[in-house]
């Protein structure tokens, strides 16, 4: 076995097993962790198969930012475990079905003779001088110019739609309006009031 | 070494592995919003071993595109589930049949 090898099998060992944790953790926190392990084993998996770039971003977008978001929500939200995990044991044996029959159905196609996928020999390590990140920017703003910039507008629809759901309005709330204040005259602050001098006595 | 045949296969198991939890985790949204994204690193792991082995950089763009979908679907998933759980008090997928669908 190859050190190559030996580095695959540990590490797709490791995300497989993280996989059953995610779905069978009893709590969601760990559930979330055991997918921060996923994330970073299929990183290093990624760094077997020369996509150096996207295995950073996997980290760094992944982990760094939407897991953390997973994080927030799952420890703010004040979730009744017990009652979330009703019916586990009645749907396992139908879930369990199913991913045998998924995983057979995807090993068929991935082993079929009549593809040849088994004749797809690993291809040669690029050199030292290699770029990824170079390569994937050469075309992603060339070729896929448009297609980036629909993602950028994807994204700011996201950040809209994210804030624009979870804000609210509350009642009684005592904030400054500024319009209001700049649009004030001195009429509406200021009475003069008229009237004579009075003597102390 | 290790064939393309490998990283199929554990894409494969991956992605059912994600099916499963669907199944087995149906009342927690939260569980079914992370198997989600399970499998969505599955699908990656399929486009990012083809582009090794086909010598071709676009599936790694491609791969580079559905990160930001899926980062954009987490958020806005995210935001519906904590206006969902401030209304309802709960996030059980049984409860929520106020449109009685």
């Amino acid at each position: 076995m190859t050190f190559e090898q030996l580095l695959f099998y540990s590490f797709a060992a490791v995300l497989i097993a993280a996989a059953i944790g995610v779905i069978t953790s009893r709590n969601p926190v760990h559930s979330v962790l055991f997918l921060v392990l996923a994330f970073f084993n299929s990183a290093v998996l990624w760094m077997l198969l020369e996509a150096e770039f996207l295995a950073i971003v996997l980290v760094l977008v992944y982990v760094g930012a939407v897991m953390v978001l997973f994080l927030f929500v799952v420890m703010m939200l004040d979730i009744n475990v017990a009652r979330a995990r009703e019916g586990f044991t009645r749907y396992a044996p139908l879930g369990a079905l199913v991913t045998i029959v998924v995983a057979v159905e995807i090993a068929y196609v991935a082993r079929a003779r009549q593809l040849g996928v088994q004749f797809f020999g690993p291809p040669e390590r690029r050199s030292v001088e290699y770029s990824n990140t170079e390569e994937i920017g050469k075309v992603l703003y060339t070729e896929h110019v448009y297609a980036f910039e629909i993602a950028a507008v994807i994204l700011l629809v996201a950040i809209v739609a994210a804030i624009s759901l979870t804000m609210r309005k509350r009642p009684n709330l005592k904030v400054q309006d500024i319009g209001k204040q700049v649009a004030t005259r001195r009429g509406d602050r200021v009475r003069i009031v008229k009237m004579k001098s009075e003597s102390p006595d | 070494m290790i064939s393309l045949a490998d990283y199929l296969m554990l894409s494969g198991v991956l992605f059912s592995l994600s099916v499963a939890g669907i199944f087995i985790n149906r009342k927690n949204v939260i569980l079914l919003l992370m198997c989600i994204e399970l499998m969505l690193l599955a699908v990656n792991f399929n486009f990012v071993a083809f582009s090794r082995y086909l010598d071709d950089t676009a599936g790694q763009v491609f791969v580079f595109f559905i990160l930001t979908v899926a980062a954009a679907e987490a958020a806005i998933g995210l935001a519906i589930l904590v206006v969902l759980f401030r209304n309802r008090r709960s996030i059980n997928v049984k409860e929520l049949d106020a449109m009685k669908g």
